[in-house]
């Protein structure tokens, strides 16, 4: 799952002139953010992974948005809770100390490379593409602790869209949760609240909706898959990641990008029809 | 200094109920004390406050022949002028009195009992230590200046004002804008009774204009204030109107021609007035003002053609070529009442204010509400103009809300929803108002009555709980939220959002604050002397405070609060003379070389060199007693009286020593 996202994010970044490492003894983050305060053991995952991180350099880009969330968070209450954190250096025997930046590869992007500099390696820009962020929870909340974009109202996926020469589709949903790992347990909330985010994007003219977690596109594509008796236009939206139209954008071979020949169909019938 | 032989001091611990007692061991206190040189008697009360615990201190120095008094109790802030007092009507002079604070610095910072016995132990002592070099002082007396300066022409600056003068002395009123009435000006009507909000505000707007005590300073500024309580000397910056009021009869031929528009702040922004205009129909003075950040150029003059219709078609009373004026103010007292600002909609992405002209303030439905306003009191959508059938109105936004918002309760939001909630009902008979809130908050005079009867009478829908987003669809607003009392989510497809922001305080208060010295409380709002003995006075002594500018508050606390503030300013002003502390600094003449460091140190301008001497001399009326320039003395020349470095180190060994 995901090697499509993994694939079009290490080639988009070749494109523009780096190079994504994979970090030595990375380990499951454990998914999900535990609130609880009294039981460590849920922490002792992610500080593995951040300890590692900050023995390899101190700056460590995710992809998903459910790692970005759970390392950041990690990251954030280490320099919180002094106690609690040497208990936990303690039990895994790696020192973690807070010396890590998280980044997404949205954030690389925009801080590090800067959108300028993506919009100047643009080779094949996707003019008119009417494309719908999708943000889900992950990437943005708590805002306190994520500090990525407003919350409410985010603009980072949008603003690379429209470098990329894309005309970004603003609708409702598109910072609504995706039910996330509901999915695993019982499919029927998480498959309703896919399924309006993805009637919510349609209805306002998005013809592509790209994503930045493999959850949020597993879930969006299983509520697709999971309903036959509804087939709304909603249906023939594909559902991307973003490196993949970043991948397009900078002139990348579509096959490379992972995308599959239903999808790219989409995409050009989309571009043509809004092209003259 | 030389030191009186052997004073014999008497040590009084107080139980405070349990407050002291529950965590200190009194008793220890009280024997440890009397083990100390110099102390005859040391004795503890369950209330020394009491008039039996006063009259224990009183008799006790008659029959122990005290020189000298220490108090273990509450902070000096609380009962030190109490205790004083006592120590006075006994015979003895006040200034050999001293508080050890072991009740806010003691019990109720302490949990462990034997720890915080001991550090008790330690401020008595200390405290013992420091009387015993005590001086007898004379408190300073300085005449009072029997003028009073009200900053903020809202309600609570006029009603201060209005008692002021009616009991005769003369105000100084300063407002910011070009009239006053602030912002109940604005309001449609008034909650629970629904006065008309002008009608009632408008006679007193009349009042102030025309009474003789008052005089108003409009377009103006504090820019300085030196001084100290009875004497303050305030310099105000006015800028001009640009316009004579004695000659200008409103007919507004100037706003006419005028060609540069801007939102109009009366309307919260949902009219355009001009650069040269009447910022309401009841605006006093009753003339037209410009407003020079806004017109097209007055240095160099690029437009002026305001003045040439007025010289043609009206009273030739706009002058182009007006300067600022300095006034330099004398009061005795200020008043501070700077009101209100609301707090930043757009800061609330979630329901989409700035972003959809249907989503509005409070303030902003109240001017539509109001026949004077926008839509002479109609009520349509900002976006189309359509009448709206479906109004939803959403409680504390932005309020109560600790992480992202204000995490206070603005106090009156519960009321005005429901008299908008009402009023939209009386005005579109077939309309229909959701509420959603967290509680109703309606304690007041006949607020709890007032809500229920919106709720009831006029079928509005109340829903508890809050709204997660505000949206776009089809060009209908989504409002999408809880009702937590069916615990079901809730869908309502709404054509005007109204949100019930909070309260902060204006943006000059800060400004202000630091000019008087007087403090702020974290959210920025005037900090009271003490929250329930004091709550008209700011900790800094001749300032006082009233309105919305100390705390959010609906209109009839604000007007109690301003006659309260205007009684206390009274109160101050009605004596001719008036006693300040006499713990000030002092100059060794011998000591001092004249170096005249000391002198811009001093926040208080209360330093000088003598031309007769050549030392530095202390205006006692002026001295405050900070410090700062002992600090700065490089001979060791400055002291401050029953401060001395002398007692300073007394204490410290007697801390040590513990």
């Amino acid at each position: 799952m995901a090697k499509d996202y993994d694939a079009s994010a290490k080639a988009a970044a070749r494109a523009l002139g780096f190079e994504l490492k994979e970090m030595e003894g990375w380990l499951c983050c454990g998914a999900v953010f535990s609130n609880v305060n009294d039981n460590l053991m849920t922490k002792a995952g992610p500080n593995r992974i951040l300890s590692r991180a900050q023995k390899e350099g101190g700056t460590l880009t995710t992809l998903c948005a459910g790692c970005y969330n759970v390392l950041k968070r990690t990251t954030f209450h280490a320099t919180q809770t002094a106690a609690s954190q040497q208990a936990i250096n303690e039990f895994n025997e790696e020192k973690f100390t807070g010396g890590v930046e998280v980044l997404h590869f949205l954030e690389v992007l925009r801080d590090r490379i800067g959108f300028d500099a993506v919009e100047r390696a643009v080779k094949t820009p996707l003019k008119g593409l009417p494309v719908g962020a999708y943000y889900g929870c992950l990437l943005l909340r708590p805002p306190a602790e994520m500090k990525l974009d407003d919350p409410n109202r985010p603009s980072i996926m949008e603003d690379l869209f429209t470098r990329l020469g894309c005309t970004p589709i603003d609708y409702p949903a598109r910072t609504q949760c995706c039910g996330s790992y509901l999915s695993v347990s019982s499919s029927e909330p998480s498959e309703g609240l896919s399924r309006d985010i993805m009637q919510s994007a349609s209805n306002s003219g998005a013809k592509v909706l790209a994503v930045g977690c493999p959850l949020c596109k597993y879930n969006l594509e299983s509520a697709r898959k999971g309903s036959a008796a509804h087939s709304g236009a909603e249906d023939h939206v594909p559902i991307v990641y973003f490196t993949q139209l970043l991948g397009l954008a900078l002139g990348l071979d579509p096959q490379q990008l992972q995308l599959d020949t239903h999808q790219m169909q989409r995409i050009s019938e989309s571009q043509s029809e809004v092209a003259p | 200094m030389s030191v009186t032989p052997a004073k014999r001091v008497g040590v009084f611990v107080c139980h405070c109920g349990l407050n002291i007692a529950g965590t200190v061991n009194v008793n220890e206190v009280v024997e440890r004390a009397k083990k100390q040189s110099g102390v005859v008697c040391a004795v503890d009360h369950k209330y020394l406050c009491s008039e039996p615990g006063q009259a224990l201190v009183r008799d006790t120095i008659k029959q122990q022949h005290l020189d000298a008094v220490v108090v273990a109790a509450c902070s000096p802030a609380m009962h030190e002028s109490t205790f004083k007092n006592v120590v006075q009507s006994a015979g003895l002079n006040r200034y050999n009195c001293e508080i050890a604070n072991i009740r806010e610095q003691g019990s109720w910072v302490h949990e462990d009992h034997q720890k915080a016995t001991g550090k008790s132990h330690i401020a008595v002592r200390q405290a013992i230590e420091k009387v015993k070099l005590n001086e007898a002082l004379q408190p300073i007396t300085v005449p009072v200046t029997n003028r009073v300066l009200v900053v903020g022409g809202g309600i609570a600056g006029i009603r201060a004002a209005l008692d002021v003068a009616n009991a005769g002395y003369e105000v100084y009123l300063v407002e910011k804008s070009g009239t006053i009435g602030g912002r109940m000006a604005q309001l449609s009507e008034t909650f629970p009774t629904l006065d008309c909000s002008t009608c009632i505000l408008g006679p007193l707007m009349v009042e102030v204009y025309r009474h003789p005590k008052i005089k108003l300073f409009r377009l103006s500024k504090v820019e300085e204030v030196k001084g100290y309580i009875g004497n303050f000397k305030v310099t105000v910056r006015q800028e001009p109107a640009y316009v004579d009021v004695a000659k200008c009869n409103a007919c507004g031929e100037c706003a006419k021609v005028c060609p540069a528009e801007v939102p109009n702040e009366f309307d919260m922004g949902l009219t355009w007035r001009k650069a040269i205009y009447t910022p309401f129909a009841q605006a006093v003075p009753p003339a037209y003002v410009l407003d020079a950040k806004n017109c097209l150029g007055l240095l160099p003059q690029a437009c002026g053609e305001c003045r040439k219709a007025c010289d043609k078609f009206g009273t030739s009373c706009i002058n182009l070529d007006a300067w600022p004026q300095v006034h330099e103010l004398e009061v005795g007292a200020i008043i501070a009442a700077t009101g209100y600002e609301l707090y930043d909609a757009t800061k609330l992405t979630e329901y989409g204010y700035g972003t959809h002209p249907d989503v509005m303030t409070s303030l902003e439905f109240e001017r539509m509400l109001s026949a004077s306003g926008p839509t002479s009191g109609e009520i349509k959508c900002p976006s189309d103009g359509r009448t709206p059938k479906e109004i939803v109105f959403i409680q504390c936004a932005g309020q109560r809300e600790p992480e992202t918002g204000l995490p206070y309760c603005s106090k009156i939001c519960c009321m005005y929803t429901a008299r908008h909630a009402m009023m939209f009902h009386h005005k579109v008979p077939d309309g229909q108002a959701y509420v959603f809130y967290m509680d109703i908050r309606a304690g007041g005079k006949g607020y709890e009555e007032f809500v229920k009867r919106c709720q009831e009478e006029r079928g509005l829908l109340y829903l508890r709980g809050r709204v997660a987003k505000v949206y776009e669809e089809n060009g209908k607003l989504i409002v999408k939220g809880v009702d937590t009392l069916s615990g079901k989510t809730v869908e309502i497809n709404a054509d005007i959002v109204v949100l019930a922001v909070g309260m902060v305080p204006s943006p000059e208060s800060h400004e202000l604050a630091s000019k008087l010295k007087a403090s702020l409380d974290v959210y920025g709002f005037f900090a009271e002397a003490h929250p329930k003995l004091r709550p008209l006075e700011s900790p800094t002594a001749g300032i006082y405070i009233a309105g919305a500018g100390h705390a959010p508050k609906d209109i009839p606390d604000t007007v109690a609060q301003a006659s309260g503030a205007a009684s206390k300013a009274l109160g101050l002003l009605s004596s001719p003379t008036l006693e300040r502390e006499p713990t000030v600094a002092k100059v060794t003449g011998e000591l001092c070389s004249g170096c005249g460091i000391c002198i811009p140190i001093c926040p208080y301008t209360a330093l000088s060199l003598s031309p007769i001497t050549k030392v530095a001399e202390v205006s006692a009326a002026l001295c405050e007693g900070c410090g700062t320039c002992i600090a700065s003395c490089p001979s060791g020349a400055l002291s401050l009286r029953n401060l001395t470095d002398e007692q300073i180190l007394a204490m410290v060994e007697a801390i040590v020593a513990s």
